[in-house]
């Protein structure tokens, strides 16, 4: 257990965040009003045996908070433990307060999968938000799928998945990619296409997304070189001086993890300006969180498409990022997956009050349709194929570490996991 | 591969990918200087050698934040600063490690790899702890970061020049230590004959003691350069990790000369390859070479002659 995550025990709430949440829920569709535990009896609302008592209800947060992965899902911890003091504050659901039990996932797949299994059979937990690489969620999906758990997933990431147990509430990849695309080459008209990436599925499955979509959807727009690197590393002298002689319109970068601060640092040190535009980097891997490592003054100028930024000018995201910094410090900077993370309790809740149940099986029937009004990014809705309806945005990153956003799609995107004419 | 490319551009490409090579082959020295004696004059395996090097890049940004609150006017100088203090740091933590860890297993050099991967992450929890999981950003002064160009096509990084000054500094800083000084000599004495040199009055312990600190401090420093080119995490270290070690062992482990030798053959071979395949390719393709080299040659470029 490390920095933050101690500091502050479910019980605690503090006073401010739980205002400005408050008023960034009023909207909220399905508010109750007065609801009393007496009028869900538990033996009714929990039919199979799950964590919930007369006055409480047990769910999971399971991320990593030590090893490699601790460096990005220290936010969405936070995140979810935000929501949860919020919706406690609000009276909980169906009457009932939320506890969680918190696991490490340490940054290991066969741990999270081991871990899953001890929330879902020895702890009983009503559902788990968690996990943040795909490997993890893979790791975990049979034991969610043989416990009929439910998981709230946070993370965009490569779709081609959809599980009965599982709500995603990040982008599937043609959300974050074919929108941001279309912007580039309308806006920019950008032509030529230089795509570059870390050398494991999700980078490369997007990639072959967006290789698609620029060579068989767009007009006159083509791919002039496609170009993984290992995780992990840190030299990209060579492919610098390749872009710079193939000289594409764009950079389309998806490079992860610290390869990311190596990559734009040499890419400013070789003379490429991004703030020029000529290539302009457009990115779907960069978030605040990662500007943080790199440095607002070496990635000034570069365009990130996402569904969040922290940013956004309206009175949920206002009220969210106020109690966010509240709760865990002002110099906190709130990216793309935290937003997602805070998400999966606020969609669970409404799900449950939908159904009037914590039973997993009518959770997942009443999940379909559930729309938060309140939600930092917008209206959002839940899919029949359990992604989440949402906007896609481009964000141009300033050199305070924060992005101005310059676009946002006109209406949601559809989510596509199984995109045809993409595989 | 080539018929892509005009004459011109490919003399322009061998020109960057040279300077490229060049680049790398400066990082690669300093990363494997500390290790190279360390590993090589000691033998001892150190698998903490990245955690100390980012120590030095911690160190680095902790300079870098002091002197942008207190002394904005000397920002452009605090380089220097914080490479001398990552030394000292990484050497002072080497010292102490030493004292309390390694001197109780020179006798049982695979138990030196479990103890200082186990210290490697107590290290890296520590990091974490300390300064948070997430990365820290280090800003540079405006000097390091721009580049000269020289034609249309070849630009050279001031940082790039920068990393190579460094690495033959110090290259040269260490050579003149373990060959023209009392103490190097006194080091290659206990390498060669442990017992014979102390006989003669050599003060083992405090010879092994300073040489690992030394080695310790090398490394810092190379973190304190690499947050030029890198990022500063709590496990950035490990993404040096291996890299170093395929250098010091390919080079033979007991020759500095052997260390330079390898990183450069290394480089240059990994970056021409990476230009007209791609990056995981080349990557693996270096990798073979090595090991096709080393199932030939097991004691690496260059070993010290030995009486067998």
């Amino acid at each position: 257990m490390t920095d933050d995550t101690s500091k502050r025990k479910s019980g605690d709430v503090n006073r401010r965040a739980v205002l400005a949440g408050g008023t960034a829920l009023t909207a909220s569709l399905f508010l109750p009003k007065s609801v009393r535990a007496q009028d869900y009896p538990t033996a009714e609302i929990n039919t199979t045996g799950l964590a919930v008592t007369d006055d409480a209800v047990t769910i999971g947060i399971l991320h990593s908070i030590t090893g490699t992965m601790a460096i990005s899902e220290t936010g969405s911890v936070q995140a979810e433990k935000l929501a949860i003091e919020q919706i406690n504050a609000q009276g909980g659901i169906l009457g009932r307060k939320i506890d969680y039990i918190q696991e490490d996932g340490a940054s290991d797949w066969p741990t999270f999968a081991e871990k899953a299994r001890k929330l879902l059979v020895n702890d009983k937990v009503a559902s788990v938000m968690g996990c943040w690489t795909s490997a993890s969620r893979k790791a975990v999906l049979p034991v969610f799928e043989q416990h009929n758990g439910f998981l709230y997933y946070p993370t965009f990431y490569e779709g081609l998945e959809q599980s009965p147990n599982v709500i995603y509430t990040g982008q599937e990849a043609t959300q974050q990619i074919i929108a941001g695309l279309n912007w580039v080459t309308r806006e920019k008209g950008a032509k030529t296409f230089y795509l570059l990436g870390s050398d494991y599925i999700w980078p490369r499955t997007s990639n072959k997304i967006a290789r698609k979509h620029i060579e068989n959807f767009m007009d006159g727009t083509s791919v002039v070189g496609e170009e993984y690197y290992p995780l992990g590393h840190t030299q990209f002298n060579s492919v610098i001086n390749k872009i710079r002689l193939r000289k594409p319109d764009v950079i389309y970068a998806i490079v992860v993890g610290g390869s990311n601060v190596a990559f734009y640092k040499q890419l400013k040190a070789a003379g490429i300006d991004m703030t020029e535009e000529s290539p302009i980097v457009l990115t779907i891997s960069v978030t605040e969180d990662e500007i943080r490592g790199i440095g607002g003054e070496n990635i000034d100028g570069a365009y990130a498409c996402m569904k969040y930024f922290q940013s956004l000018d309206n009175d949920n995201n206002i009220a969210f990022v106020d109690a966010f910094k509240e709760m865990w410090g002002e110099d906190m900077v709130i990216g793309d997956v935290t937003q997602a993370a805070y998400l999966g309790p606020w969609l669970w809740k409404a799900a449950v009050e939908a159904a009037g149940s914590f039973d997993v099986d009518k959770v997942r029937e009443a999940s379909p349709g559930i729309e938060l009004t309140s939600a930092p990014e917008g209206y959002v809705k839940v899919h029949e194929n359990h992604h989440l309806w949402s906007k896609t945005r481009v964000g141009r990153a300033k050199p305070d570490g924060q992005y101005e956003v310059v676009f946002e799609t006109a209406d949601l995107v559809e989510p596509d996991p199984f995109p045809e004419g993409y595989q | 591969m080539f018929s892509d490319y005009s004459w011109a551009d490919l003399g322009a490409i061998f020109a960057m990918q040279g300077f490229a090579g060049l680049t790398l082959f400066a990082v690669f020295v300093l990363m494997a200087l500390g290790l190279a004696i360390i590993f090589g004059q000691m033998g001892v395996i150190n698998l903490a050698h990245g955690e100390f090097m980012i120590l030095g890049a911690y160190v680095t940004y902790l300079v870098s934040t002091f002197f942008a609150e207190y002394m904005p006017a000397l920002f452009s100088l605090y380089f220097f600063v914080a490479m001398f203090l990552a030394f000292l740091a990484s050497g002072a933590l080497g010292l102490l490690v030493e004292w309390a860890l390694i001197r109780h297993l020179y006798k049982r050099p695979l138990d030196t790899l479990l103890a200082t991967w186990g210290l490697s992450l107590i290290l890296q929890q520590t990091y974490r702890s300390v300064f948070g999981a997430r990365e820290v950003g280090v800003s540079l002064p405006d000097w390091m970061m721009g580049s000269l160009p020289l034609t249309d096509l070849i630009e050279v990084p001031i940082n790039g020049i920068f990393v190579m000054i460094l690495a033959i500094g110090i290259s040269t800083a260490v050579y003149v230590m373990l060959f023209r000084s009392n103490w190097g000599r006194q080091v290659r004495a206990i390498n060669q004959n442990r017992d014979m040199a102390s006989a003669v009055g050599i003060n083992a312990e405090w010879t092994d003691r300073l040489t690992f600190g030394i080695g310790c401090g090398v490394a810092g420093v190379a973190g304190s350069a690499f947050t030029m080119i890198g990022s500063t995490g709590p496990t950035s270290g490990q993404l040096y990790i291996v890299d170093t070690f395929l250098i010091v062992v390919f080079g033979g482990t007991a020759s500095i000369l052997g260390t330079i030798a390898s990183a450069f053959s290394i480089s240059q071979a990994q970056s021409i390859m990476e230009f007209f395949l791609s990056g995981s390719m080349a990557k693996v393709l270096t990798l073979l070479v090595v090991v096709g080299i080393l199932m030939l040659r097991p004691q690496g470029l260059f070993s010290m002659k030995l009486r067998k």
